[in-house]
């Protein structure tokens, strides 16, 4: 016992000793405050394994101009108040240069302040676009907006000459959002809304609301924003009721676990927006974000023994678009950094090209989103 | 005419499910004035379990069979490690226990399961019956016989069996069934047994057609209370008819009305009724003896 105490002790003073040696070669510190646990897990979760694989492999490969990356994450629990208790840890005790994080919308709002008083980068995973618009200093994000979505949707209904169509949404909080986000920009397009059902976000059937949308004349297709099992049980009621219409869902639900839930079958024909990451092997040779998105998956995929998903891929840009930037700026100072991400030009992550500009802190554009359709249990590219 | 004959069918579909949750609540009800708010999360382990058996390569029936035997174990640890030790305490604070357990058991499911949304196939298939012009799955089918299969064999172990009786001289006044030698310990745990049995069997029944995942519990058990406040807390024909009444009313709002009014409508209707009649439809007076 004696024994075991003294060498403690001997570790302690070791520690401290070299503790102290240690500022001549300071690691890069970044913060990430995210959500792994509680109701937003399945998105914080691949994000925190993301960087923390990403990191190791950046400092592996020898780092960010020859200073290791120091990563310090948290987990806010989808908290609000906690994710802003650890937003002024991360500036204040830990003294972070940049902060990745956010993974909802609740969570950001409520940190964005912290960092734009301590003037600190910060880029933001989640998905509303009040996290950017007005655009503030310091504030970034990776994920593409709701808005986006529904006007790469909105154009590929034009395409196919669909200009009524009738709407299901979830009373939850990303159905109802991204229904208001669409309602916004549909006049636009020249498409007029028929009907206008919702469902609750833990309803078990939704054969009612798609008998009224079946039964209203002049409707060419069905539009369901939606987020968890409600598309899923629209998709299967869909197929049941043989309403015979294209159905487009949304970006809510581009994954493989969406056709596992509805059923290949009853999912066959629909369309929705999703990222390159879903297609990553059926991305043709030529594609840009080829290379990127199927390294990552691969990278993603071996490391933890999970498919990759969506989220993890904006954590994934948000690290890229840090780590280029501290690159570029060649300066660990945050306002340099902070220039530098704004000055982020062509840079291929894998929700699409990212450049940013002083009014655009989002940097991505609509050929962001590839329009998928379901086809035999699979996916296929379709423009 | 097909498009009410469709808000029939989806309302007793969803009236069916309620109805099964709502089942479950009846016995430990019975036994000790206890709602008990862990049941939703019965339903789910049934439906949870059986999922992850039958991933594992299992056949879906034997899949089943482990989800409702682990659950039915899972409802005595219930009873055994958190009822029983505070079995001095009033009803309020059992409710409460049984509050925390259901937290408790999302947050263990969480950790050993995972957090994505599951469903296993439909017992026949995922074709359409043609009904009129209206279409029913099979699955719905198979949850309204299961529906009718538990009622009629709780309604059968109240009124038919020795044991039935003795889980309501338990709830009627422990002492007294003391005394007339009934072990009263024995009939609470064998009541979480049943009542998580139920459970589970609903989740097995009701997955292919709601799907799962950790968190459905809370809302699945909502909805089940309020069919069985309805009907009259503590009867099965009060849990089936208070849970097919919920499931067309929400129907029928949705299709005529408003989806968005859905259950503000369902709600309104079941204050009204117990406005009118406290115990529910079916529910037993309680007189008290002054």
């Amino acid at each position: 016992m004696k024994f075991s105490l003294t060498t403690t002790a001997l570790a302690g003073t070791l520690a401290l000793v070299l503790g102290f040696a240690a500022p001549a070669l300071a690691d890069i510190k970044i913060g990430a405050t995210l959500s792994e646990t509680g109701p937003a897990s399945f998105l914080g979760d691949p994000e925190a394994k993301t960087l923390k694989m990403l990191v190791e492999e950046i400092n592996a490969a020898g780092g960010v101009n020859g200073e290791k990356i120091d990563l310090i994450v948290y987990d806010d629990g989808g908290d609000p108040n906690k994710a802003r208790t650890f937003a002024t840890r991360l500036v204040e005790d830990d003294e972070v240069v940049a902060v990745i994080g956010g993974t909802t919308t609740g969570t950001s709002m409520a940190i964005i302040p912290v960092f734009e008083d301590a003037e600190i980068p910060f880029i933001s995973l989640a998905g509303a676009i009040e996290i950017i618009d007005p655009v503030r200093p310091f504030t970034f994000k990776t994920p593409h907006t709701d808005r986006m979505a529904c006007a790469k949707i909105f154009e590929d209904m034009k395409k196919a000459g669909i200009s009524k169509i009738g709407l299901i949404s979830g009373s939850d909080g990303f159905g109802a959002s991204m229904r208001k986000q669409c309602l916004e920009i549909i006049g636009e397009y020249g498409i007029e809304v028929l009907a206008d059902e919702t469902y609750g976000p833990t309803d078990a059937d939704m054969t009612p609301q798609l008998t009224n949308i079946k039964g209203k004349d002049g409707v060419q297709a069905v539009l369901n924003p939606g987020f968890g099992q409600g598309p899923a049980i629209v998709t299967r009621n869909y197929a049941q009721l043989t309403v015979g219409l294209p159905l487009y869902q949304s970006h809510g639900v581009a994954s493989d676990g969406f056709i596992e839930l509805a059923g290949a079958e009853a999912a066959e024909g629909v369309r929705l927006p999703g990222t390159a990451l879903l297609v990553a092997g059926l991305l043709p040779e030529s594609d840009p974000q080829r290379a990127v998105v199927v390294a990552y998956k691969d990278a993603y995929e071996k490391a933890t023994g999970k498919p990759v998903s969506t989220f993890g891929g904006y954590a994934h840009d948000a690290l890229r678009i840090l780590v280029d930037a501290i690159t570029r700026a060649g300066s660990t100072e945050p306002s340099a950094i902070r220039d530098a991400i704004e000055g982020t030009s062509g840079l291929v992550g894998t929700t699409g090209t990212v450049t940013m500009t002083a009014e655009d802190h989002l940097g991505l554009d609509l050929s962001a989103f590839r329009m998928l359709q379901i086809e035999k249990g699979g996916w296929k590219i379709v423009e | 005419m097909p498009e009410l004959l469709q808000f029939l069918l989806s309302g007793i579909t969803v009236g069916a499910v309620y109805a099964l949750v709502a089942l479950g609540f009846t016995i430990i009800y019975n036994a000790s004035d206890v709602v008990n708010f862990a049941q939703g999360e019965f339903v789910m382990l049934g439906g949870m379990i059986t999922f992850f058996a039958h991933a594992a390569g299992l056949p879906l029936p034997l899949a089943a069979l482990i989800a409702i035997i682990a659950t039915a174990g899972i409802g005595v640890a219930l009873n055994k490690l958190a009822i029983e030790p505070a079995r001095g305490a009033p009803v309020v604070s059992l409710i409460i226990i049984t509050i925390g357990a259901s937290i408790f058991i999302r947050g263990a499911t969480q950790l050993v399961f995972d957090k994505q949304i599951h469903r296993f196939p439909a017992f026949s298939g995922d074709q359409p019956i043609l009904i009129g012009g209206a279409t029913i799955l099979p699955q719905s089918l198979w949850v309204i016989a299961g529906a009718l299969a538990i009622f009629f064999c709780l309604w059968l172990f109240f009124t038919r069996t020795l044991i039935g009786r003795a889980v309501l001289a338990t709830a009627n006044n422990r002492i007294a069934a003391q005394l007339v030698g009934i072990n009263t310990n024995y009939v609470m745990t064998l009541s979480f047994a049943m009542s998580a049995a139920i459970g589970a069997l609903a989740g097995v029944l009701v997955t292919p057609i709601t799907l799962t995942s950790y968190d459905v519990g809370l809302a699945l058990a909502l909805k089940g209370f309020a069919a069985a406040m309805l009907g009259g807390m503590g009867n099965p024909k009060g849990a089936l008819v208070g849970g097919l009444l919920l499931g067309i009313l929400e129907a029928m709002t949705a299709g005529y009305i408003s989806s968005q009014y859905k259950d503000a409508a369902a709600f309104v209707v079941i204050l009204a009724v117990l406005f009118a009649m406290p115990q529910g439809l079916f529910g037993r007076k309680s007189t008290d003896r002054v």
